[in-house]
């Protein structure tokens, strides 16, 4: 076990490593120095601007200073808000898009479950029928789509809930329900077929058998088996709700930081951009490394240590 | 009497030439009717795709899409409008006789721009595909046949691009390549063939020691012929199922970009573009330009994603009723 999340810790690092290396290389692929637009500035203005980012620095000093910018969690300043730091930035943001983020999965957890076990319990019946209509609609309509239909049906034609923006409970409705649909239905749709499996194993014959109140051999017996699928797929739907921050984000006007990020890629504020990216992609890899954890701990079945198939 | 029916077994076996014939006889009746092959024998393909009609939403995904393929090559020549064609005079003009999907804040016809949209995801879509595909099957191939310590070194790395956020990396990608069609394919199969090839690797590390490949093997068939022969039209199934999936999830990320502002540019349409574009007109009631590129988007996914799930039951030998 310890060997296996020292082994899992390890490959965590190296990815991060990968991608600020990745995101280090491309963003100095990029022709010209970002400040050669700014139509004002004169040379000396040029060379200062230069100096305080460290532009002047060969490019392998500047990613040694890049790379202890990160270890040491202190991503610089922006080039194109100046009284800010991408620190600023994302102290400012993080905690919004999290409320988002944490709101939307445990919304789409809790219905996604739900229904997937609804469906499983009436199979093929009606109520199956309509909760994979959903579950299907839920896949196919992107969020964005599903973020502007909303608000012009329920926002500015029902006008039951405020238009855009994030102050009140009112003001989350909207934008939570745009970002859970989409991971609802995958959660659904997996909980249901891996109901469906479940249901049919001997043990819970054996519960039903034994006189077992229904309710507890579905919660007890089946949900808990069902639900390991769910958990294995915890990570990418983090990733889905994350990236969906950045359009919902922009569509509510929410001032989170994938609104900062979407910023900062129309502005070419590259400090920014990079800074966002590692901190995203550094968050996103640290949860796929618990989820793999937690996998580990709940299902005695896995040894810790994947070989053949996945 | 069982020691008897054993010993006289092993006097068969050690002399085996010398069963005499008239110990066979034929089975009474064994040229009944009831022997004869009746129904026409059905090929895997066959099979499936009498599986798949019988699947009605499948079915409708299917059609829906071939409808869409026509569209996307005729449509924009069905109107005297064009792409970027302006008319300054009719702004923001309703769905009517003379534009079928209205127009759009600059005078464009969004019936022309839809279908040109249409042409732009399912290239996009269709071209991730087919990347994805020929860089996961060789990759994936390669990593289950080899086997061993190739297939370590080959997964640890599908592991580490596995492990990076796609679309965070296709945004990277994009804010410095530049946004084009082009380069939006590319950032989108940069590390979007790593679930087909561990699909592919799963299944062919499965395949490889069936007994029909170790006789191919044994008849002196080369790699290149048992890959092609034998392991590839075997994983058919599972590759044909991802491709299907792998459609709508990049027209997703196209509409995705272009939403962002790193999508196709100016003056080409594609269904992102437009939904942007209409971002601003949900105020002001000018529904037909955000509606029609939102339905086209949504339906187009829907209809990959039923037509996957389908061929998905369809492909597979086991689901066989």
């Amino acid at each position: 076990m310890v060997r296996y999340i020292l082994k899992r810790f390890f490959m965590m690092i190296l990815t991060i490593w990968i991608i600020a290396t990745l995101t280090f290389v491309l963003m100095n692929a990029i022709p010209g120095s970002p400040f050669n637009e700014e139509r004002t500035s004169n040379e000396a203005v040029q060379e200062n601007l230069e100096r305080h980012f460290n532009l002047d620095e060969p490019p392998i000093v500047q990613y040694f200073i890049y790379l202890k910018s990160i270890a040491t969690l202190d991503f610089g300043p922006s080039i194109k808000k100046p009284n800010s730091t991408v620190n600023d930035l994302l102290g400012r943001g993080f905690p919004i898009s999290a409320e988002l983020g944490i709101i939307a999965i445990l919304v789409a957890l809790l219905s996604g479950i739900v229904l997937g076990v609804l469906a499983a319990l009436r199979h093929n019946g009606i109520i199956d029928y309509l909760a994979m209509t959903i579950a299907v609609l839920g896949i196919s309509i992107p969020n964005f789509v599903l973020a502007t239909l909303l608000i012009q049906q329920l926002a500015v034609n029902g006008g039951f809930f405020p238009v855009a923006t994030w102050q009140s409970p009112m003001h989350m409705v909207l934008p939570t329900l745009a970002l859970a649909t989409g991971p609802m239905a995958i959660i659904a749709r997996l909980t249901r077929s891996s109901m469906l499996e479940v249901l049919t194993q001997d043990y819970i014959k054996m519960a039903r058998a034994k006189g077992l109140a229904p309710y507890k051999v579905v919660i007890k017996h089946a949900l808990k088996n069902a639900l390991m699928p769910v958990v294995t797929i915890l990570g990418t739907l983090l990733a889905g709700i994350l990236t969906g921050t950045f359009v919902i984000e922009k569509i509510f006007a929410i001032p989170g930081m994938g609104k900062y990020f979407v910023e900062s890629i129309n502005q070419r504020d590259y400090p920014v951009i990079m800074g966002t990216t590692v901190f995203y992609s550094a968050f996103l890899v640290f949860a796929l490394f618990l989820v793999d954890i937690a996998y580990g701990l709940l299902d005695p079945r896995i040894k810790l240590h994947k070989e053949e198939g996945n | 009497m069982k020691s008897q029916t054993t010993q006289s077994h092993d006097h068969i076996d050690s002399n085996s030439k010398e069963i005499p014939l008239d110990w066979f006889k034929p089975l009474e009746g064994a040229n009944d009717s009831a022997n004869t092959v009746v129904r026409p024998s059905l090929s895997y393909w066959k099979d499936a795709w009498i599986r798949l009609r019988s699947n009605y939403i499948a079915m409708g995904g299917l059609i829906f899409l071939i409808l869409l393929g026509i569209m996307a090559i005729i449509g924009p020549y069905l109107t005297p409008y064009t792409v970027d064609g302006t008319i300054l005079a009719d702004q923001n003009q309703p769905p009517s006789s003379t534009y079928w999907f209205g127009t759009d804040n600059l005078g464009r016809d969004v019936f022309t721009r839809t279908w040109y949209g249409a042409r732009i995801s399912l290239f996009v879509g269709i071209m991730a595909a087919l990347i994805d595909f020929t860089v996961g099957v060789i990759y994936g191939g390669i990593s289950g046949y080899k086997g061993g310590r190739t297939d370590n070194l080959m997964m640890r790395i599908v592991e580490i691009l596995y492990g990076l956020p796609y679309l965070l990396v296709v945004i990277l990608l994009l804010v410095v390549l530049g946004p084009s069609l082009s380069t939006i394919i590319l950032a989108l199969t940069v590390t979007g063939w790593v679930g087909m090839a561990r699909i592919v690797r799963g299944q062919v590390l499965q395949i490889k020691n069936y007994e029909y490949v170790h006789a191919s093997k044994s008849f002196g068939a080369k790699t290149s012929r048992i890959i092609r022969k034998n392991l590839l039209p075997n994983t058919m199934g599972p590759i044909i199922v991802q491709m299907t999936l792998t459609v709508p999830t990049a027209i997703f990320a196209e509409a995705f970009l272009s939403f962002l502002g790193l999508g196709v540019q100016f003056p080409v349409a594609s269904w992102g573009v437009m939904a942007n574009d209409a971002l601003t007109t949900i105020l002001s009631g000018h529904w037909w330009r955000l509606f029609f590129p939102a339905f086209f988007i949504s339906a187009t996914m829907f209809a990959f994603n039923v037509l996957g799930d389908g061929l998905q039951d369809a492909l597979d030998p086991k689901l066989r009723r």
